[in-house]
């Protein structure tokens, strides 16, 4: 049994023997149940980097969204000498660490694919290196170039018509959340042994594809652990032993996850469910005297402060999607433990406290791990830090601990997974609502009129038929599932060949589980429209090469959002039909196939894709985000609408269901505690009845109409909402992304 | 055995997350019809007594509990309107089966049909045993301000809650603050007074007008009496909150925060 110095003080057994974070958690952290009294104010040096930080921020702004790009070094784990905020106040860092040599300089990481690299320094008015060019294009094939050298013209007419969107082929597909708190427990030299173990016994000899992969990857992460000691003693740490105190716990597990974010550019980079952990070696040094509360805020703080500076060299087709510039830096905390013990600690309320220390920020993506069952105190703090930042969202503890144990954390928007013991293949979304058009008109897009779908036959009748609708609309889903799962195999396949993430995988057990998340996108438009069919009488209307362009629907029908089984029986065979269709097709590496309702922003794109639908949204209109009911749907109020969330089982989406609601801050009480007593009884109310997700924002729509007139205004700088799924500076939205927020923002009464 | 037909109530509609209605997350079902023609009022759409949808008190309060998960002991569901002394049967009906399955009740009324007279008062005595509690308006103190701004006499409406104050039950008064309307300091001051005769007051709230109902007026093709009156300015509320006894509210008004569109189901 190994035995570190470092590891004095701390209990139990397992995870000396093996590497085993969720051991060391449970057998040490100290739950806290009571107030927010205890917190401190920030630091004169956190008043001082966030000062400096802020300003680089606006400076940012001003660019144009970019303050300085790298064009002539590849992004690796040790490609940049060390960085920070402000040269001259480096000593006041408490955690060091930057993705390049300079404050949101971002990186070249040509790997995804080299065009994209190159269009997003054109972009901002970059060049990349020519000679960067040449080695991408002639010495070195990326992500991107073996996609396309393997897909089948059918793979690239769904990806071109759009039923298809948002695949990870021209970026990293993120969502892999390494174990960052390994480099703190263990020290690296420790990991870099036990993958060397790992190696050993990888195979019994016998070459099979499976482990001549694996032994490669393994080498791969070995390599990476390896380059993190050498980034980490650039700033003059060595971190190939454990932690030895709070300080460098922050420190030793931030140097984990910069690793990542220096060599993958996926839509998200989490970092995982760090704070109960790291409360484990604050309370040791809280108790030995060598730290004070104030101290072990600041820590926070500074960590904090990195995790909203992490940036990527992003192309205008990706902000489309993924507006605002999100990373998903997603930072979980609270959650119970199978044991029944709460697991909130005093550090969980120091990361919230971030929102107050700092003022409010869409990263880290601060995720609450709800269950009616935390303790009071911190459940009333979070909602009123939902109340004054708006910036915070919640998931269901209840349901996702079920599956997923009390070691998992959020590896997107949404989305868990197991850490350090599980990877995803993350599969952006089909877009269900315009399949449900091929199905009406033979598998022709009605939009770019080419015959994407089987040619099956079109629908001719004066009036839908629900059954002949639904008949045609089973076929094509099946026929799309299939071209969609296949199409993420080949994707997945390219990305673990040219792309792979040795950073994070070398903190993940060798034995890794993985999972396939598939997505729905059109989630409501479809279940109304399919309701107007069977409810209502819908008349296709139809133009001179006989396709169905547009409906007229008669008559009253019953819609998503309202609590109302006719509307949300449909809803949910709709989600288990899908699911089914995925789960029946071959998924690479044998992984577990999953789906999500959740679309980010792209709900915008994607609307634009889609022809007008018999639930009365013209086409070319966005969708609605996520699980979200449609606009204007919703006519009995909040509630009604989460009880309808409420009726969709997690376990058949066990990628996620976002939900993203705003509550005019008058309508939720007179005053904030009235307001925080009610906004913890709404979400007791709807995760007690098992939903997953809530995005909660507290303002009224005016605030949002100024936002977008006046985004000079100082008070609009860091005004954070949630979105479907993420945090964004609202005023970092497109126009028209911000046009469709407003539009949403609803839930008041008179 | 003789099958009674339930009571129907004419329904306007229900909003299943009301949390200004009451105490905590309440179900607020707004009743059609009202006899009051207040000239701020911002659901003149409820005025009109026939009309609405007709639902059993079970099927309301089958729908109303579907929400019980969020009341965690202070909420429940509250009836508004309109006017829901108007339909007292069926409310007699839906409180008493509310009581029956544990539910809170609120009632939230202008007091305008209140009579001593029978067969009225027997039955509202009944109602005030399923009812935990009663929120009152009253919109002026003087009687003929009263008369312009609503359309009938406030002494029933006074009569209401002296007998509220004489049954014990617990009753939240409001005033909604109308500039040139219901915003004159003596008529405040003797709103407070009459307040301190009562025992049973447990919150006085002053609601500032706003112009947010205005539309609606517009829609039912209504001239709309208010015309270029704006809403209160801070100072005003504070002065009538002070005046009257209220609770400090800490939201802003709308001439400090340009309002949103407050409009149910939007």
């Amino acid at each position: 049994m190994t035995k570190f110095e470092q590891w004095q003080g701390f209990k139990g057994r397992l995870w000396q023997e093996e590497i085993n974070t969720r051991d060391f958690i449970q057998n040490n952290y100290t739950p806290y149940d009571g107030d927010e009294s205890f917190l401190a104010d920030p630091t004169e040096a956190t008043n001082k980097l966030w000062g400096a930080l802020q300003a680089l921020q606006k400076e940012e702004r001003a660019k144009g969204g970019v303050l300085d790009m790298d064009t002539h070094v590849v992004s690796s784990i040790t490609s940049h000498g060390p960085g920070y905020i402000d040269e001259s106040m480096k000593d006041l860092e408490k955690v060091v660490g930057l993705q390049t040599d300079k404050p949101l300089k971002r990186a070249f990481m040509p790997f995804g694919g080299i065009r994209m690299a190159e269009e997003a320094c054109e972009t901002y008015g970059y060049k990349a290196d020519p000679e960067l060019h040449k080695i991408f294009t002639e010495y070195h094939k990326t992500h991107n170039q073996g996609v396309f050298d393997a897909y089948t013209p059918e793979m690239r007419a769904v990806r071109k018509n759009k039923i298809i969107t948002g695949l990870p082929d021209t970026y990293g597909r993120g969502r892999i959340v390494g174990d960052y708190r390994r480099v703190a427990l263990y020290g690296i030299d420790f990991l870099m042994e036990k993958k060397a173990e790992d190696f050993a016994n990888c195979g019994d000899g016998t070459m099979t594809d499976d482990v001549i992969r694996q032994r490669e990857e393994i080498s791969m992460q070995y390599k990476a652990l390896g380059e993190m000691k050498k980034m980490a003693a650039s700033y003059g740490f060595d971190i190939s032993k454990p932690a030895k105190n709070a300080r460098e716990a922050f420190q030793w597990l931030y140097f984990g996850y910069l690793a990542a974010i220096k060599t993958q550019n996926g839509a998200a980079m989490s970092v995982g469910r760090v704070s109960t952990f790291l409360d484990i070696y604050i309370q040791r040094d809280l108790d030995n005297g060598t730290l004070t509360e104030t101290e072990a805020q600041e820590l926070v703080d500074h960590m904090v402060m990195k995790f909203r500076m992490v940036k990527f060299a992003r192309i205008p087709s990706y902000n489309e999607l993924f507006s605002g510039d999100p990373v998903w830096a997603t930072l979980d905390i609270a959650g119970k433990g199978v044991d029944g013990r709460s697991m909130v600690t005093k550090n969980d309320f120091r990361f919230l406290h971030t929102l107050e220390n700092m003022g409010p920020s869409p990263e880290p993506n601060l995720t609450v791990l709800y269950s009616s069952q935390l303790p009071e105190a911190f459940k009333r703090y979070a909602a009123a830090i939902s109340v004054r930042t708006s910036s915070i969202q919640y998931e269901n503890d209840d349901v996702m601990r079920v599956v997923w144990g009390d070691d998992y954390a959020i590896c997107c928007c949404v989305s868990a997974t197991q850490t350090g013991k599980e990877m995803q293949f993350f599969g952006a979304r089909a877009n269900l609502a315009k399949c449900l058009l091929y199905a009406m008109n033979g598998g022709i897009d009605v939009k770019t009129r080419a015959q994407v779908g089987p040619a099956i036959r079109k629908i001719t009748s004066e009036y839908l038929d629900y059954d002949e609708v639904i008949k045609n609309y089973d076929f094509m889903m099946e026929w799309l599932a299939k071209v969609y799962v296949n199409t993420l195999n080949l994707i997945h396949y390219m990305h673990d060949k040219y792309y792979y993430e040795a950073a994070e995988m070398a903190l993940i057990d060798t034995d890794v589980r993985r999972t396939f998340a598939t997505g729905i996108a059109g989630f409501s438009h479809v279940v109304d429209s399919l309701s107007a069919i069977k409810y209502a009488k819908v008349k296709p209307i139809r133009d001179e090469d006989n396709m169905i362009v547009d409906f007229e629907t008669e008559g009253d029908f019953p819609r998503y959002g309202n609590d109302d089984d006719r509307a949300d029986d449909i809803a949910v065979w709709l989600l288990k039909t899908f699911l089914d269709k995925i789960k029946k097709c071959h998924t690479y590496r044998n992984s577990e196939p999953t789906t999500s309702i959740l679309t980010i922003t792209s709900n915008v794109v994607y609307g634009k894709a889609t022809g007008s639908l018999p639930d009365g949204r013209k086409a070319g209109e966005p969708l609605s985000p996520g699980a979200n009911p449609s606009y204007g749907a919703e006519k009995n109020g909040l509630l009604a609408s989460l009880n309808s969330l409420t009726k969709l089982p997690y376990e058949w989406a066990l990628d996620g269901i976002s939900n993203t609601q705003t509550i005019n801050p008058d309508a939720l009480g007179h005053s904030e505690p009235e307001q925080v007593t009610n906004l913890v009884n709404v979400l007791d109310g709807y995760f007690d009845q098992g939903a997953h997700h809530l995005n909660v924002n507290v303002f009224g729509k005016e605030k949002l109409i100024d936002a977008m007139e006046h985004p000079e205004k100082e008070e609009y700088a860091n005004f954070t909402i949630r979105v479907s799924g993420y945090a964004v500076k609202f005023i970092d939205l497109t126009r028209e992304q911000q046009m469709d927020v407003i539009s949403r923002t609803c839930h008041t009464t008179l | 055995m003789e099958q009674k037909t339930p009571v129907l109530g004419h329904v306007h509609s229900v909003e299943s997350f009301g949390l200004v209605d009451g105490p905590g997350v309440r179900f607020v079902i707004f009743l059609q019809g009202c006899h009051m023609r207040c000239q701020f009022c911002h659901n003149p759409d409820t005025w009109k007594t026939e009309g609405g949808d007709a639902r059993t008190a079970d099927e309301l309060l089958r729908q109303a509990l579907r929400y019980k998960p969020y009341w965690k002991g202070e909420g429940g569901i509250t009836v508004s309107g309109g006017e829901p002394l108007l339909q007292l049967d069926f409310m007699l009906e839906l409180f008493r089966k509310a009581k029956e399955a544990g539910v809170s009740t609120v009632i939230d009324t202008a007091g305008q049909p209140f009579t001593r007279e029978e067969p009225f008062f027997s039955k509202f005595e009944e109602l005030m045993r399923y009812t935990d509690l009663v929120m009152l308006d009253i919109k002026e103190m003087n009687p003929a301000r009263h008369k312009t701004l609503t359309g009938h006499n406030n002494d029933n409406i006074l009569e209401l809650a002296r007998y509220l104050d004489s049954i014990g039950k617990p009753v939240w008064i409001r005033h909604v603050l109308v500039p040139e309307r219901s915003d004159f300091d003596e008529d405040l001051d003797a709103l407070g007074a009459f307040v301190k005769t009562l025992s049973n007051v447990e919150r006085v709230e002053v609601l500032p007008y706003h112009t947010l109902g205005i539309a609606k007026w517009q829609k039912l093709g209504f001239d709309y009496p208010l015309d270029g009156i704006q809403p209160p300015t801070r100072e005003r509320v504070e002065n009538a909150e002070r005046r009257i006894g209220a609770q400090k509210s800490d939201a802003p008004t709308q001439a400090e925060q340009e309002l949103p569109e407050r409009v149910k189901g939007c």
